[in-house]
């Protein structure tokens, strides 16, 4: 079994770069990505920032160029190689890898466990399962901690 | 005879204290203002706590670029630990600062 996982590519490009080299070192990350195409490695999505303010300097740089990069694949392999190309790029002051499909994943299920929860509440208090926009909410306490705004029931 | 009404501010002592207690239970941290924590990713409903969004994450992140303790920020257990990875990620692309001084 070997589910489908996405990464998360984000690397900062020196401020000195060119428009075309941000786009080189784009189509760069896209060859090796075709290059795994064994491993259904897939660029899902490019997003371009711009040019941004470092929080800290880096190198010397206080700006550089955002980009981020979603790459779904079977395998952890195409991340290895990209990850050793963009060490050995001069232009990339910083990158970053992170798997993200856990995380979404998780996210999702806490996100409709908390709607089947609300619903079955809703439910059991004879009001229908979706709540109406604009709805008032009156009686919540979003929390456990025992600070005297339990709901009396 | 008067000393003693001032002290007492003119009601039982005892009574007001109870009042207190039942309105937000002890107080924490020595604060004056009494103010409701809640976590804020439980009240917004936020599942995933993004580290490229700076915007979500500087309100925890006080001047120094420290990571702003639980107890004073409310935020819950769960969201406090997705925060801080969140944090650091970002941290290592210089989105917020490790420190500032």
């Amino acid at each position: 079994m070997s589910a489908s996982r996405q990464y998360e590519l984000v690397y900062l490009i020196t401020p000195d770069a060119s428009d075309q080299e941000v786009t080189d070192l784009h189509t760069q990350i896209e060859q090796i990505v075709q290059r795994f195409a064994s491993s259904n490695a897939v660029l899902e999505k490019t997003e371009n920032w711009g040019r941004r303010k470092l929080a800290y300097e880096i190198g010397h740089h206080r700006e550089a160029t955002y980009v981020v990069e979603t790459i779904n694949s079977t395998s952890g392999d195409v991340m290895k190689e990209i990850d050793r190309r963009l060490r050995v790029t001069d232009q990339v002051i910083r990158h970053l890898v992170v798997r993200v499909d856990e995380e979404i994943r998780v996210a999702d299920r806490t996100r409709d466990a908390r709607k089947a929860n609300q619903a079955r509440r809703r439910v059991a208090r004879g009001l229908p399962p979706e709540p109406a926009p604009g709805e008032k909410r009156g009686d919540q306490d979003s929390d456990d901690d025992r600070d005297g705004m339990e709901v009396q029931r | 005879m008067s000393g003693e009404r001032g002290g007492g501010g003119g009601r039982g002592r005892g009574g007001d204290k109870d009042k207190d207690k039942n309105k937000d239970g002890p107080r924490r941290g020595g604060g004056f203002f009494r103010r409701r924590r809640v976590c804020k990713f439980c009240a917004e409903k936020i599942d995933y706590i993004n580290y490229k969004d700076v915007r979500l994450l500087a309100p925890f992140l006080p001047e120094r670029g420290k990571i702003q303790p639980r107890r004073i920020s409310g935020t819950c257990a769960l969201h406090q630990r997705k925060l801080q990875t969140a944090i650091k990620r970002a941290r290592q692309l210089a989105l917020v600062p490790y420190v500032t001084d």
